[in-house]
């Protein structure tokens, strides 16, 4: 086990070394830079100061020097300054992790705890009125787009109450954090909670027809301990991996929903970032989130071995 | 008899304005106004920007020399006032402009504002700073200025190449606020320091921006304001429901669409909405460099085919303006007047017979019906650029030029064009001062870095100076719309409408007035007051 963890950790680190000179180049590959950005802001393009600026911001430097300077600021923990606020990069980005960090939790923790007990409802009532029901709401909640559905909330609450609900960038208590991020998180959570739902019946519907569990039931077993204690525990581990694979494309939802919810979060700070070609933002961002779900996989690989006590991880 | 109703309909109107007075009550000092932000500015430093998402935040934390007085909508060489400035006043041959300054200014961080500071703004301007200015977007404003003398410390003269009595106009403009000597041009980029009405507290990009009231500002007794709130919103629907909701106090400035009014309005029925022109035409940048409109036939059939009322029959719901280069009358203060306009080919009421005359061009250029002539229609990818352009490509085919939409990138569009390498485009320009000077030299001179056409006419030239020597504006009219007139027909940038667009405000916020021939030269908020 501890040298499968090692040899998990190397591929990591040169998944991330790779990713890094793909985040990097690809970059450099989209047309225009922060200059080009900033003389269309300006509406006039003079070459002598173009070079200039060029110059001063570093971008003239062959691609290789660039990256090699980002690397090794990366390595000594400088992420460089933003092109365009002019501040630190790390100082930037350090504040809205926690809030996008939140955000994607509570959507994640509603997306569990919403679709795996639905899910595990729906295949024990399997045909039934209220799997029907369920299914519909699943299947509404991978068809809608985060976008829409924040909308459509906030149109509601406008019309229906005269109320908004606003961002709080400073919540003293948790029912005030709650309160801030319960509504966006649901938005968001939904299509996760969604698909979850819908791995979830089908994994305990697998489950549930195997022969362990008619055993189960024939040695007296109560409902609850059959299905909660026998079925869920083995049908989780598809769900687990969803759940990880969602954690990384959450980030999709995210930047359409703190658009939405107008929340000053990291996602929605690396598409104005790309927006502008600020290079030492998106690199650094795009990397940390490359960091994330690099970590969220591994996190799921690990956690295979503790659900599921047949998996072992070898030599 | 007429006399008598003249004078009973003015004892009317003044007894009138008098209870209005009364009604609006006297201005109370206290909270913060809060509005959205429609974008994040890339800085905070207003000299090297050019859109208001800088201007409109940041104005009033400065002063210039002198400003178009604040409640008056419409920008006009009588409505320019003194600000930094206490008076000013012309050399006999008008080639010095000297003024007075204020004595007992002082910078926000306290330090006295002085001549040196007027003449370190027009030095970086002018580009003759030793320190440089990021970008200079407006440096050919200042093209007929030799040099900027302080006379002493509360003295400064401009030194010109010629007259150009349209210089008061630059000075007023939002654009033109003077910086401080002992602050760095980056530094103004990020923590700007000024001597308005209110201090800059911070600027969190794609959140806010949050300005406080300057308690020793020279203007006794303003602002009224403890400060005005910026929430960064990029989201329109998001922004305009927040606004309803009463989270906001104003709407961005001009951000309301033509059909997003009639929402505003339904949902907040006590919200005081207007609707202004901008001053931004929405216009045709043609390549004459290059086939096929190096053919002035191709050009001129090209801006007959345009039916202007449709288009904004259809993106304004009938409220935007139709043109030449400069703002139309009555809220544009050089714009031909209807009669004028319409004797320019493509400006006539007759749509069908001026499609009749251009099929003719396109045939005597080589095109007909069996030959149709295939263009690209490059444009910004923005709603206000890609709509037009539609409605372009279609009025086109009725000439025999079948249009293709090619959607450019707002960062390869200025590159895009710099290279030529376009057909015909959609282009949005913005005047931010409503004078001659600033649309003719930097849009039609020949090597203007904003001349994307790279359009050059030497005889027109000479007529821009002759217009911008003139001191008499009842002379200098007639000589603009014969400008104008040749720009049009020339299809130098053919113009198809000048745009109209909305703000609202809670009827408690008082002392708005949101200008009518410019959208930048109205956000000091010195005298903006709450009445709750």
């Amino acid at each position: 086990m501890f040298a499968y963890l090692v040899r998990r950790l190397f591929l990591m680190l040169v998944t991330l070394f790779g990713i890094s000179v793909v985040i990097f180049f690809l970059l450099r590959i989209v047309p225009g830079n922060i200059v080009d950005i900033l003389f269309a802001a300006a509406g006039y393009v003079d070459p002598a100061d173009k070079v200039d600026l060029e110059k001063q911001l570093g971008i003239d430097q062959p691609l290789v020097m660039q990256y090699l300077h980002w690397i090794s600021g990366l390595l000594h923990g400088d992420l460089g300054y933003s092109y365009v606020s002019e501040k630190p990069a790390l100082q930037e980005i350090l504040p809205r992790i926690p809030i996008t960090a939140r955000l994607a939790g509570l959507a994640l923790l509603f997306s569990a705890s919403i679709g795996i007990p639905l899910g595990v409802i729906s295949a024990v009532k399997q045909g039934t009125r209220l799997d029907y029901a369920l299914r519909v709401i699943s299947l509404s909640g991978l068809s809608l787009p985060s976008f829409w559905l924040g909308l459509l909330i906030l149109t509601a609450s406008v019309a229906m109450f005269g109320q908004m609900p606003i961002f709080n960038p400073n919540p003293q208590t948790w029912l005030e954090a709650f309160a801030t991020y319960a509504v966006p998180a649901a938005a968001v959570g939904f299509r996760s909670a969604a698909l979850t739902m819908r791995i979830t019946r089908s994994s305990m519907l697998e489950v549930l027809r195997q022969d362990y569990i008619r055993t189960a039931r024939a040695k007296g077993a109560s409902d609850a301990a059959v299905n909660y204690h026998h079925a869920l525990k083995n049908a989780i581990l598809p769900v687990i991996t969803v759940i990880g694979i969602e954690a990384a494309f959450l980030i999709g939802g995210l930047i359409v929903t703190e658009t939405v919810f107008n929340i000053p979060g990291v996602a929605r700070f690396l598409v104005e970032a790309i927006r502008w070609r600020d290079y030492p933002i998106v690199q650094n961002l795009v990397m940390l989130i490359a960091v994330v779900v690099v970590s969220a996989n591994f996190i799921v690989d690990m956690l295979y071995a503790v659900f599921d006590p047949r998996i072992r991880y070898t030599d | 008899m007429r006399s008598v109703w003249a004078l009973a309909a003015m004892a009317a109107l003044s007894v009138l304005t008098a209870s209005t007075a009364t009604l609006a009550g006297e201005p109370k000092q206290g909270g913060i106004l809060r509005m959205y932000h429609r974008d994040s500015p890339a800085n905070a430093s207003i000299l090297e920007g050019a859109t208001y998402s800088i201007n409109v935040p940041f104005m009033g934390v400065f002063n210039n020399l002198v400003i178009y007085d604040q409640h008056i909508a419409q920008n006009s060489p009588d409505t320019l006032r003194p600000e930094l400035a206490e008076s000013w006043t012309w050399s006999s041959d008008n080639k010095k402009l000297t003024f007075k300054l204020r004595q007992g200014v002082k910078w926000h961080d306290g330090k006295p504002f002085t001549s040196a500071d007027v003449k370190c703004t027009f030095d970086l301007l002018m580009g003759k700073s030793q320190q440089k200015l990021r970008q200079n977007p407006r440096k050919s404003w200042y093209s007929e200025v030799n040099d900027v003398t302080p006379n002493g410390e509360f003295e400064v003269s401009f030194d010109l190449k010629r007259p150009q009595p349209s210089l008061l106009a630059m000075l007023a403009s939002g654009y033109t606020p003077i910086y401080p000597c002992h602050v760095s041009p980056a530094d103004m980029r990020t923590r700007p320091i000024g001597t308005g009405p209110f201090k800059f507290v911070e600027f969190k990009a794609n959140e806010s921006i949050k300005l406080t009231k300057n308690p020793d500002y020279w203007k006794k007794g303003l602002p009224y304001l403890d400060g005005i709130e910026y929430t960064i919103i990029t989201n329109r629907s998001t922004a305009i429901l927040a606004f309803v909701a009463g989270k906001f106090d104003m709407t961005f400035p001009t951000h309301i669409t033509i059909p997003l009014l009639k929402d505003i309005k339904s949902q907040a029925p006590n919200a005081i909405c207007v609707v202004e022109p901008t001053n931004v035409s929405t216009n045709i940048i043609v390549n004459s460099s290059s086939a096929p409109f190096d053919n002035i036939d191709i050009r001129r059939a090209m801006a007959m085919a345009l039916d202007r009322k449709a288009f904004v029959d259809i993106l304004f719901e009938g409220q935007a303006d139709i043109g030449g280069t400069m703002l139309p009358p009555p809220q544009g203060i050089w714009g031909m007047p209807k009669d004028k306009l319409a004797t320019i080919p493509g400006y006539g009421p007759d749509v069908n017979a001026s499609r009749e005359e251009a099929k003719k061009l396109m045939q005597k250029a080589g095109y007909g019906p069996d030959k149709h002539l295939a263009v690209k229609v490059s444009t910004r990818n923005l709603a206000e650029y890609r709509d037009p352009a539609v409605i372009l490509i279609d009025q086109l085919k009725s000439i025999y030029i079948d249009g293709e939409l090619d959607v450019v990138e707002t960062a390869n569009w200025f590159p895009k064009v710099a290279r030529k390498d376009y057909m015909l485009g959609l282009n949005l320009t913005g005047n931010s001062v409503d004078d001659p000077d600033q649309s003719f030299y930097e849009n039609y001179s020949c090597g203007s870095e904003r001349n994307y056409t790279n359009y050059c006419n030497r005889e027109i030239e000479k007529l821009f100076d002759v217009q911008s020597q003139e001191t008499d504006i009842s002379k200098r009219k007639p000589l603009v719309w014969e400008i104008d007139k040749k720009l049009q027909e020339d299809v130098a940038r053919p113009i198809i409408f000048h745009a109209r667009a909305g703000t609202c405000w809670q009827p408690y916020v008082k002392g708005v007035t949101i200008m009518s021939n410019s959208s930048y030269n109205g956000f000091r908020y010195e005298d903006v007051w709450l009445d709750k």
